[in-house]
């Protein structure tokens, strides 16, 4: 496959080489002075979420779903499977956008998760404990710095995952493919889990004190 | 429900990162999923191993999707989904994970004796790992026992001791094969936990191992 195309009802057609982004959401800054382009996929997903964008839901479809397929047939599933599960899970990207959180997690956090749950529902036909829901208050304008702060913490996670030694970044991937047992489960890794787990403490402390307000 | 900070036991990285990664047995992940919903610090823990989640996904090969996939989609967005009703938050005697195995409240458990005035219900789930809540009554001892595999023991209510540590609300004792412990109720109330074992406990006196298959335990 080398690009993907989609005509729409008011007759615009969306035609999209293999690897090119969305004018209108890439952003050219990269660490250390690198310039880099890539696209902004929270504002993308905003855009889906607030807009109900179909051309940039065309494009998260066109970024999530062949990696999306990866995983899951990584995760065991059959191609044919995969494929239904990614049509799932990105229709439920649409229908459920009103949860998307960009103050909390980056798109490609949220999509996993979606895509996680749907293979334990498809593949393991068990049920699947969710922790209590948070009530998380979306109606207030995020705020940009924490906008911000989330998708650099996801950022720089991508980096330093791709910057680890290949045999550790690959016991993190057959860790998320099911391929390792529990004792396995090493996490030494160096990894900046860290710096997001103190993120989402600080938000959820300051969500606690709000509720505890009202 | 929160009982966040009062908690000094939490859940280990390979749990929150196996229940991050889709592959706890259903029974484990109710454990997980029940002490999140009362500790902030680990929901951070594991929204953070679900944000490498999502670096995994970025980094992720791309598997060729067949070529009217888009469309398929696109035509898709605008057939109308049936969505569950919206959960209603109302105040539980348990928290939501439990609740939802049980079927309501601490009123609606159908606890059976096991014997000494401590009881049991085990919860329906998936047959890797077994689940059951526990009713021990204040200043009673659960039979000494040891374990083949791991037992998480998770406190609602009340509290309980044994030979490592004291075990209050929202608190998570991880016990591996090399620990035999007797946990003791502590006095004042019924200590209630959620218990989960990969393996068949084993008692160390004759009648518990007599009774064990009988009770499923």
């Amino acid at each position: 496959m080398t690009s993907s195309s989609v005509v729409f009802a008011d007759g615009r057609a969306w035609v999209r080489p293999y690897g090119a982004v969305m004018p209108a959401f890439e952003r050219t800054q990269g660490p250390k002075g690198v310039a880099l382009t890539e696209t902004d996929w929270s504002a993308v997903m905003l855009a889906v979420r607030d807009r109900r964008d179909r051309t940039a839901f065309a494009s998260l479809f066109t970024h999530f779903a062949p990696r999306l397929k990866s995983y899951l047939m990584k995760s065991g599933a059959s191609a044919p499977k995969a494929e239904d599960c990614v049509q799932d899970v990105m229709a439920t990207v649409w229908h459920k956008a009103a949860q998307f959180d960009p103050e909390r997690a980056a798109v490609s956090t949220w999509v996993y998760t979606i895509a996680r749950n749907r293979m334990i529902d498809i593949l393991r036909r068990e049920r699947r404990p969710d922790p209590e829901a948070m009530p998380w208050d979306q109606e207030a304008e995020p705020d940009q710095a924490d906008v911000y702060a989330a998708a650099e913490d996801s950022r720089l996670l991508s980096a330093a995952l791709a910057d680890l030694p290949e045999k550790q970044r690959s016991l993190i991937q057959r860790a998320f493919y099911g391929d390792l047992s529990h004792s396995e489960i090493a996490l030494e890794t160096g990894l900046p889990l860290g710096t997001i787990k103190s993120r989402i403490r600080l938000a959820l402390d300051r969500l606690r004190a709000k509720l505890t307000e009202s | 429900m929160t009982m966040t900070n009062s908690i000094r036991h939490h859940l280990n990285d390979a749990l929150l990162m196996g229940y991050a990664a889709g592959h706890l047995s259903e029974a484990f992940g109710l454990v997980v999923a029940t002490h999140v919903s009362l500790c902030d610090e680990c929901r951070a823990r594991l929204e953070s191993f679900e944000a490498l989640g999502g670096a995994v996904i970025e980094a992720e090969d791309e598997a060729a999707v067949s070529l009217d996939a888009l469309a398929r989609m696109m035509a898709r967005l605008d057939v109308p989904v049936v969505s569950a009703p919206a959960q209603v938050r109302r105040k539980t005697s348990l928290p939501s994970p439990v609740a939802a195995y049980v079927g309501g409240d601490l009123e609606a458990v159908k606890w059976r004796s096991i014997g000494m005035g401590v009881r049991q219900a085990i919860l329906p789930t998936g047959p890797q790992a077994s689940a059951r809540l526990l009713h021990i009554p204040a200043g009673q001892a659960v039979p000494d026992h040891g374990h083949s595999g791991t037992e998480l023991t998770l406190v609602l209510r009340g509290a309980f001791s044994d030979a490592t540590d004291r075990f209050g609300p929202g608190d998570v004792e991880i016990a591996g094969e090399d620990l035999a412990h007797q946990p003791v109720a502590e006095a004042g109330e019924p200590c209630i936990c959620l218990a989960a074992t990969d393996a068949p406990l084993r008692f160390t006196g004759l009648m518990p191992r007599i009774l064990q298959p009988l009770f499923r335990i």
